[in-house]
């Protein structure tokens, strides 16, 4: 069992409001996934030459301002965000040189996301004690994507945790099992994707990043996924501009949508979006098995 | 039979829980005491909570007012329990009876295994309705998702929409009406000519249900009773 939380504002005006709205939906799922949260949050992209990247280090007394002089030194300059365990930095030097650069020279340095748009935060604890860890009140941005874990097929670690992310501004959370996450991702890594974690989740988020980088749209990369799959989904994607929601053809999972002239909420149930403004008077309903849902911010 | 409870005039005792204020256990607890002089029990702010008025065993009516989560009047029992919103999973499960009425859309397995009682959804419901039925009578005043009905050994539905993939699959003796559209049966469903028993039927279960169809405009699904004796020469192929 999982949590899935997601909103999408179609009000610019509550751009600023975007985690406030969004945190009581995240505790809202704490029973379904007490082990671990995540938050992906997509705000105006970064200038054309620019890319963000969100980092993550367990060590609680990592410095962060030692890390940020030798990058500067030895990549080039950047701009430093620290957040409890986790940094944003946004460089002009390119996602692959720095990833081939925290690799060799802190492997203990997480990326968990990349991109022009996308922050991505994750960790252990409660939805409450996450959200409060990292200051998720107080986001701001378009549309994100969150997470509860309930732990069943794969340790409860950071590397597990969702959302997951491959490529730049794409992170999926999952819902579900999967019970050939082996041969999805030998695959894949014969594609040359480079896997980072146990989790099954992670080949089909790198599977659907395959299938839509080399040109299918999200309807036609969720039709193979539904014969290359085998198991139960609720998947709930961001992109740079878009929500989109899919639940396998038995639908084991749950999910419900809210919709109003000001957002468009979605989570696995509706005791999350129960607390959103105008929900009395929202569209609300369940998303049908087998189909792909999106919106556009 | 089915048994409408008439409405409640004069109540004696009208009972508010506020769910923002309370909890479900509370309020079930209290459900589930002595209700003497007790007549409507009124659910404030019930947000998608979880098992409200589960196990009920006294003829009262609850209105839950606003959506509920899931297991909603789960095993159900002489009370009347009306959600005035959406179902989540498994509303009126093993529900034995009484009535439970839905105005929105329930989500899946409602209704699942209920022995008896009158289960109304005035929405859609989700896939497995019905799933297991042990003689309780469903009306859907929408459709129905796939897998309704699979396995279920006794009791009615009344589906006033379509159907989705499988319905009926591995049917027993309950039997099945739908208005709408079959996207396919399942193994051993089949269709079947309407007689007077089954139009009456109908009737009887729309009146309950205050919709205003025609029996005439529905059209009975049972059991071809293949299933019911092991077929060494079928070799799992049905």
């Amino acid at each position: 069992m999982c949590g899935i939380v997601g909103l999408l504002l179609k009000d610019a005006t509550l751009r600023p409001q975007l985690g406030e709205l969004m945190v009581p939906m995240l505790i809202g799922m704490t029973e379904r996934g007490p082990d671990s949260s995540g938050m992906a949050v997509f705000a105006d992209a970064v200038a054309a030459d620019r890319r963000k990247l969100s980092l993550y280090c367990a060590h609680p007394g990592f410095e962060w301002r030692a890390f940020e002089g030798a990058w500067v030194g030895e990549i080039g300059a950047a701009q430093f965000e620290v957040n409890s365990n986790h940094c944003i930095v946004t460089t002009t030097s390119g996602i692959a040189a720095a990833r081939e650069w925290i690799a060799i020279n802190h492997p203990q340095v997480q990326v968990l996301s990349a991109g022009r748009s996308i922050d991505l935060y994750k960790d252990l604890g409660l939805p409450v004690e996450v959200a409060e860890r990292y200051g998720f009140q107080t986001l701001t941005g378009t549309h994100l994507v969150g997470h509860t874990r309930m732990a069943t097929e794969s340790a409860v670690t950071i590397e597990n945790a969702h959302p997951y992310t491959a490529g730049e501004d794409w992170c999926l959370v999952h819902n579900g099992s999967l019970a050939n996450p082996g041969s999805l991702r030998r695959k894949l890594e014969k594609l040359g994707e480079r896997f980072e974690s146990d989790c099954d989740t992670e080949g089909a988020c790198r599977y659907l990043h395959w299938r839509l980088s080399s040109g299918e749209t999200l309807e036609q990369a969720v039709e193979h996924a539904f014969s290359d799959f085998d198991g139960f989904f609720t998947f709930l994607m961001g992109t740079r501009d878009k929500l989109a929601l899919v639940r396998d053809p038995f639908a084991c999972k749950p999910a419900v949508v809210a919709e109003t002239d000001d957002y468009v909420a979605i989570a696995s149930e509706f005791r999350s979006l129960a607390k959103l403004p105008g929900v009395k008077h929202a569209t609300v309903f369940e998303p049908k098995p087998a189909e792909v849902y999106s919106w556009s911010v | 039979m089915v048994s409408v409870m008439a409405p409640v005039a004069g109540a004696r005792a009208r009972v508010e829980f506020d769910l923002e204020r309370q909890s479900v256990r509370e309020l079930n607890q209290f459900l589930h005491g002595d209700l003497a002089g007790v007549q409507e029990v009124l659910v404030k702010n019930p947000d998608g909570a979880h098992s409200i008025a589960v196990g009920m065993n006294a003829a009262v009516r609850v209105d839950i007012g606003g959506h509920a989560g899931y297991y909603a009047a789960g095993m159900n029992k002489f009370a009347t329990v009306i959600v005035h919103g959406n179902a989540g999973p498994g509303v009126a499960e093993n529900m034995m009876s009484g009535r439970v009425e839905v105005a929105g859309f329930a989500s899946g397995g409602a209704g699942a295994s209920a022995h008896g009682g009158l289960l109304v959804i005035r929405g859609d419901a989700g896939l497995r309705c019905g799933i297991s039925l042990k003689g309780a009578d469903i009306v859907v005043g929408g459709e129905v998702g796939s897998f309704s009905a699979f396995m279920a050994q006794a009791g009615r539905m009344v589906i006033c929409g379509d159907a989705g993939d499988g319905l009926g699959d591995s049917l027993y003796e309950a039997v099945l009406y739908v208005r709408g559209k079959v996207r396919s049966l399942g193994a051993d469903a089949r269709l079947e000519p309407m007689g007077e028993r089954d139009h009456a039927a109908v009737k009887e279960l729309l009146a309950a249900a205050g919709l205003p169809h025609s029996s005439s405009e529905f059209k009975r699904i049972a059991s071809g009773r293949t299933l019911y004796h092991w077929n060494a020469d079928a070799k799992q192929s049905y």
